[in-house]
This record gives structure tokens, sequence and C-alpha cells, in this order.
């Protein structure tokens, strides 16, 4: 434990050590460059929120979907028994096999290209699993007594689950969805996979715009790039200056993903206190 | 049975042949029982007899679980509706008939929206409407004065007795024509189990009770009619003094003096 | 308000509901199916997820194994595609994959199993409760990081006693990946330990065994099948884990078992093809996937083995 601990504090100071000099109001509102200290993480981080809005967007609903589905509806019959084994494998396949599959589907086959959507819907299958058993676990601590409680006054099975099962698991769902958003904004491969550009020196398209609707979807076709690839874009260059923005950059994700993280831990010990079952 | 107390009382259920099955499993064979309309009857019989089985059937409760079947029929007086009819929607059945549990199980929400449910799901959203229902409800379940002022603070800071009391509040709130009650005080100390008996005698001028109990002088106390089942069946039905002072079964007589179970 | 009037009141809002639910009930129903039709088609998008990763990896594989042969791709002792004479032996790959994933072994087994034998036999609860957390933070840290951590942290350190260590190299690689997976084997093995029934572990202490003689011979060996489905588990992560190789162990195919040396792994190629441009459809596009499908079909070997054990232990008791 006093290990564990040991490795994340010399991770966290190599970091700070490289990077927190690098770490300034210009570096987050510059754009990539060749010359290391004039580069900059705008579009990364930019890109990262973006990316992580469409990931959730699409794999949240998805997931407790599922996860209702295979805990208050599912029969038992082969079809749940396949759902129930597939979760479990898809858990195990390796990030990187999710972005060969989307660069063959997605990109090439939905000619979706190399953007925005591409990247976020990859992310989302990525983290479809987790989702799915995060929620799971957290419906299942909802006493079969509650359910039968509501169903005894004359509840249908959904007003049960919106009424009961859902506000009540919040919880442990929120949990679970912010750890897997978490290891979201960190994954690279898959997106390496899919082709992520390392070097974006423009903002994409604004989602708003001046005609009706006033949305504008053009965004979700611009090519992207987000914190993770920019940092490994840095490390792999040779040169020692590049690698104090790769520290800098580092220390960003590094303190996005902490923050997620203690944002769940938060939110777990909350719900817990407010419902004892 | 006793002519006199059969021309007085009205029949608001009564199960015929019915079986049940867990699976494979039969855990109810041919109960055939009346019950009726403002009486407390009180099912006993030693743990597995299949007891809360048979109240469990009563509202479809069953039907949560995969692989239960039930065979026989159960008609709900006065239109008598077969509820464990597989056309009948269970949802219709429960909607007529209220539950409170062996422990008690309040909705983690405000007192108020617990006793509120009932009627939420049956489309009542006027806060006037609703204000009255709970009122009353709660007035009926002897928690009134202790809530009053905390109508709208959680319902789990409530003590034992009092949350069982909000249940029964809770299954009272939509009028009920049945009332099924599974050991209702076993969770609870003598004071609090003194008051639900209390309870339970006042209600049963409004509606009919049908109580699960393995504790005989519960059962002798406040019931009108007894049920012994035993290993699935029932062995003995007869109004509460008999069962008690003068049982037709020698099991029955075993049961009740104490001598198993 | 009289309690008589409240009666009335009552009745009348009790009747205008039950009025009010003819018709709606029609509607309710088919509500109720509406709504389990679209929970049942979420869930069934997972599916559709391992369908379309099975149906890519295997329609591009099948395009590269037309060219070449199996024979070819599991024997030849090179894996050179982009070259004017290319070879394709996937060994080259396989081998850096598994150099990384012993050494990473070598540090996640010992620290992981004293992880779990101290959360489960000695840490209070207490200290339990704020434990986990701390190392669930440390499964948290993007991969990427540590591939930094790698690169320029481990790799000069153990310079320093290794001068002639290279700048890139399976050890340090493996190493930090071994780090990475500490949390997610002790985890594993912890719940095994601790599914391992109380009247056990009272059994021992009653026969005058101390404290650690009770973890390592009467808990460890009762958990052993939960223990190892945890390092089966944790080689599986360490085989598809890409991104501290890609930036640590070099990108060079070599067919070498020696962790001093730089070598690319499967997910490391993987990488390296993906950020050049090679052009959709040609040879070289397609071998990331035949790459990709044995990647997958390794580490499913291992992730049925892992739940097959973990099922065993929970039967045991």
């Amino acid at each position: 434990m006093s290990i564990a601990l040991l490795v994340l504090l010399a991770l966290l100071g190599q970091l700070i050590f490289d990077g927190l000099g690098r770490l300034s109001w210009q570096f987050l509102s510059s754009f990539p460059s060749r010359f290391p200290d004039q580069a900059g993480i705008l579009s990364a981080w930019v890109g990262t929120i973006l990316v992580m809005f469409l990931t959730a967007l699409t794999a949240i609903p998805l997931g407790i979907g599922a996860a209702i589905y295979l805990e208050e509806y599912a029969p038992k019959n082969w079809v749940t028994e396949l759902i129930e084994i597939n979760i479990a494998n898809l858990a195990g396949v390796p990030s990187i096999v999710y972005g060969l599959m989307a660069l063959g589907l997605l990109v090439y086959e939905l000619h979706l290209g190399q953007s925005f959507l591409t990247a976020g819907l990859t992310l989302a299958m990525l983290i479809l699993p987790m989702v799915i058993i995060a929620t799971r676990e957290a419906i299942r601590s909802v006493p079969p007594q509650i359910r039968e409680a509501a169903y005894a006054l004359g509840a249908t099975k959904w007003q049960t689950v919106r009424d009961h099962v859902v506000p009540y698991s919040m919880g442990g769902m929120l949990t679970g969805m912010i750890l897997a958003l978490s290891r979201a904004v960190g994954e690279t491969a898959p997106l390496i996979t899919v082709g992520a550009l390392s070097f974006i020196a423009f903002l994409p398209h604004p989602p708003w715009q001046a005609e009706f609707p006033f949305i504008s979807l053009q965004w979700l076709f611009d090519p992207f790039t987000v914190m993770p690839i920019q940092m490994f874009n840095w490390v792999s260059r040779p040169q020692e200056e590049f690698h104090v923005n790769a520290a800098a950059a580092g220390l960003v994700l590094l303190l996005m993903t902490l923050a997620m993280n203690a944002l769940a831990i938060i939110i777990r010990a909350r719900f817990r206190k407010r419902i004892h079952w | 049975m006793n002519a006199m107390a059969a021309s007085q009382d009205v029949l608001k259920a009564e199960s015929r042949a019915l079986s049940f099955y867990y699976g494979a499993a039969q855990a109810l064979h041919n109960v055939s029982l009346d019950l009726y309309d403002r009486r407390v009857t009180a099912l006993i019989g030693p743990s597995g007899c299949g007891k809360t089985t048979y109240l469990r059937c009563l509202n479809r409760m069953h039907d949560l679980y995969p692989g239960n079947r039930y065979e026989g029929e159960v008609l709900l007086y006065p239109d008598k509706v077969n509820i464990v009819g597989p056309g009948v929607d269970p949802i219709e059945i429960r909607m007529r008939i209220g539950m409170v549990f062996q422990k008690p199980n309040p909705f983690p929400k405000t007192i108020f929206e617990n006793v509120a449910y009932g009627m939420r799901i049956r489309g009542t959203s006027a806060r006037h409407d609703l204000d009255i229902v709970v009122e009353r409800a709660l007035r009926n379940a002897a928690l009134w004065a202790e809530v009053k002022d905390r109508l709208h603070g959680p319902a789990f800071n409530l003590s034992g007795g009092q949350q069982q009391r909000l249940c029964i509040a809770r299954a009272l709130a939509t009028d009920p024509e049945l009332l099924l009650f599974d050991e209702p005080t076993s969770a609870l100390d003598p004071t609090a189990t003194a008051r639900i008996e209390e309870l339970v005698t006042e209600l049963k001028e409004k509606v009919a009770i049908i109580m699960v109990t393995h504790n005989m002088q519960q059962a002798a106390r406040v019931s009108d009619y007894t049920a012994f089942m035993y290993e699935g069946r029932l062995v003995e039905y007869a109004r509460t003094e008999k069962m008690f002072t003068n049982p037709s079964v020698k099991l029955t007589e075993d049961y009740v003096t104490g001598r198993f179970g | 308000m009289t309690p008589m009037d409240v009666d009335v009141l009552e009745a009348g809002i009790v009747k205008k509901v039950a009025e009010s639910s003819g018709i709606p009930r029609m509607w309710h129903q088919w509500k109720e199916k509406g709504i389990e039709l679209l929970l049942l088609i979420a869930a069934l998008t997972s599916v559709a997820i391992t369908i379309g990763i099975v149906g890519v990896l295997a329609y591009e594989s099948v395009l590269f194994f037309r060219q070449v042969s199996l024979v070819e791709f599991l024997t030849d002792r090179q894996w050179t595609p982009l070259f004017a004479e290319p070879h394709y032996g996937i060994l080259s790959l396989v081998s850096g994959t598994l150099v990384t994933t012993i050494v990473s072994l070598m540090v996640a087994v010992p620290m992981g199993s004293l992880i779990a034998i101290y959360l489960s036999e000695y840490a209070s609860r207490t200290i339990r409760e704020s434990v986990k957390p701390a190392l669930e933070l440390l499964s948290a840290v993007p991969t990427v990081v540590y591939g930094y951590f790698a690169l320029l942290f481990v790799t000069p350190m153990l310079q320093k006693v290794w001068p002639e260590l290279p700048g890139f190299n399976m050890l340090s690689a493996g190493l930090v990946i071994g780090i990475m997976i500490v949390p997610y084997v002790s985890s594993v093995s912890e719940d095994a330990m601790r599914a391992v029934p109380v009247h056990l572990r009272e059994g021992a202490f009653a026969l005058g065994a101390t404290r650690m003689q009770t973890a390592l011979r009467v808990v460890f060996p009762s958990a052993l099948s939960g223990i190892t489905a945890a390092y089966v588990l944790g080689v599986s992560r360490a085989i598809g884990e890409t991104m501290v190789v890609a930036i640590a162990a070099g990108m060079q195919p070599t067919l070498t078992w020696n962790p001093l040396e730089p070598a690319a792994t499967m997910t490391a190629y993987i990488v390296q093809v993906s950020l050049g441009d090679l052009p959709h459809g040609s040879i070289g596009y397609q071998t990331i996937f035949a790459t990709g499908l044995t990647l997958m079909l390794i580490t499913l070997v291992f992730n049925i083995a892992g739940h097959v054990l973990k099922k065993r232990y929970r039967q045991v008791y």
C-alpha cells in the first residue's frame, strides 16, 4: 500500500519536476508548434472535452439502458446468457482492438472519417462494458424489498425502475460513469489507431451558427486530437525540450483524471451516507 | 362452520384448490379458504409451511420472479375476478390489494412521498388531493400525530415501529379492499408490536385483513379466523376461538399448544 | 374540516382515479412493452460491438491471409512488412509481448500478493477503506503517463546501474506495466482471500498458528484458484497494454528474449503503423488487423481461463 502511494508520488513528482515550470496560460492557450517553447495544448484540451462529451452522450444512456434491462427485465434465456457472456468478454478486449474495429468500421465502412464523431463513438464502445458493469452493481444494491413495496402498490415495472431503482442507485451509477469516463480521458491507443492527428493548429467549427437552427454539427466531422495523443507525440520526439512539454501536458492530464476520481469517491461517500439499507 | 358467524360474514375472497409451484417444486397443495370482509384472518404454521407463499399469491407477488406457476383459482369479490387467472393483469390486482411486509420497507424518500406514491402512480398529482389522502392515511395508521411536523423529512429517520406504521399508511392511502400483512411485527419490539396489533383491530372496521404470523398469541389476540397450514396444505380452518380451544385436528392441537414448530 | 368532509372528499378522489384508469391501462401496457424493447436494444448494442470487432478483424485478416500463408505467419523469424523484401513472421512481435509480460509479472506477482495478503489478513477496516481508493487511483493514471515514466524516469535510473542499457528497452516497459497491473491483481486476489471462510482461519488460530502462518499456509492455498485467476487476468491486461511499450520499448520488431534489448510488441506495431499513413486496403494496412486478431485470440484465451478459475473459487464455498 505504501508502495502504491510511493509510485503515485514518484509519478506525480517526476511530472511536476519536469513539467510544472512549463505550465502557463500561454501553454494552455496555444496550438502545437514546431518550436517547443511556443507550443501549447489548446486544441488538445478542447478536443478532449468535445470527445468526452460525445462519449458520455453515447455510452451513458446505452449503458444504463442495458444494465436496467439485464437486472430488471431480462428473462432467463439464451439471449440474456449471450449478452452476459458477451459483456464479460468485451471488458477484457484490449483497447487497441477497439481502435482497429473503429478504423475498419467507422472510418472506412461508414465513412465517418478521422473525426470527433469517430473518436467519441470509439471511446463510447470501449467504456460501454465498464458502464454496464458498474451500473448493474449499483442497481443490485437496491434491496428487493423496495421493489416489492412498489409493485405491491400497483406500480408497473417501468414505474418501479424510474421512481425507485434508478434514483436509489444514482450514487453508484454516477461513480461508475465518472470512473469510466476518466478511463476514456486517458485512453490513447485506440485513438491513434483510428488516426488522431497530433498536430492540429486550429479549433473545430463552433457548435453554433448565426442562422437557424443555430446549432451546427459541422464540428463532428472535423479532425481531432486529444490530450494523451498530444502528450504521446511530444514524448516520442527526441528533443528534450519537447519532453518538458510532454511532462506539462501529462500533469494536466493526470490532474484531470485524478480530479474525476476524487469526484467519484466523494459522490460515493455522499450517497452512502444518505441511504442505508 | 359456525352458522351464526357465516350469516354475518361477507365473503371478500375465496381460494379454490389453489396450488403453487416454485419451478418444479410444489409449495402449495389445493388450498381452499374463504376470506371475509371486515375480518382478520390469521395464517399460522411452522416455518416453510407455505403461509407466506399463500399470502403472496393473493397479490400475485410471485409473478415478479421467473418460473413460478399457479393452479386453481382465487376469486376476489364482489366482481369475482380470478386473481391468479392467466389473463388477469397482476397490476390491476395489486391496485386493489395492499401489502405490509415482514421488515418495514419504506422508500428512501420523505414521509409524505412514501404515502403519496400509490396515488401518484394512479395518476393523482394535484397537491390538494394528495394532502388530503396522505393525512387521512397517516391518521388511520395512527402515525399522524407523530409525524405531522416532519412530513417532508426522510422516512428513514423514523423508528422501526413508526416505519412499519408508515408502510401501513402507504398501503391504506389507495383504499385497498384487502390488506395483506406478512408477519408485520417480527422485526419490532413488544411496544411497537402492541401498537400494530391495536391498529390492525381498528383497521378491520373498514377492510378485510389477512395476516401471516408465527406468533400464536398474536393470532389469538387479533384474528377472527385462523388457518393452520402444514407442509403446503391447509390443515384446519375455523373461527379463532375454536382453533385455540377446541381444534378438530390433532396436528393443530399439537401446534397451538406448542408441542412442535 | 371535519373528519366527515375529509371522508367524502377522499372517496371522491379515489373514485376519480379509479374511473380514469380504463383506456390509459391499454396505453400503459403498450408503453411498458415499448420501453422494454428499447432497453433490450441497448443491451444488444454490446453484442453488436462484438460482432463489429470480430467482423472487421476477420474480414481484413482473410484478405491478409490470401497473400501470406499461415505457415509463414507462424514460423518466419522476421517481421518486416514494410521492407522491399517483406517478411511476415508474427513471432518477432509475440516475443516482444511475451518478454514485457513476463517482466511485468515479476513485479506484479510479489507486490500484488503482498498487498492482497496485507489487506485481507492484516489491515483493519479503516485502513482497507482508505488503501483501496489509493490503489484505484493508481489504476486511473493514463497509460501514456506511465509510458513517460518508463522512458524518462525508470530507464535513466536503470542506466545508472547499467550504463550499457539502451534508451529503449523491454525491461523498463515491463517493470512499469507490472506496477500498472498491481491494483487489479491485488483487488481480485484480495476478493478471493476474503472469500475463504472464517472458520478455516479460526481453525488455524485455534491450533496455535500465528497470523502469518495462517495467512500463508491456510488462506493463501485455499484461495489459490482465485489468486491464479487474478494473475491470469492480469497477464491478459499486460498483453494488451499499448502505450507504455510503444513509448519505452522501441518500435523495432526483433525476435529476442532478452529484456535488455529494444523490441516491438504486437500492440506497439499497430501503433507504429497507425501513426504513418498506409493506404487503406494495402497489405501493410491488413497486417495490423492480422496482428490485432492474434492479440485478441491470445487475450481471449487468458480471459476465459481467468473467468473459469474465478468461477471455481466461488463454487468451493
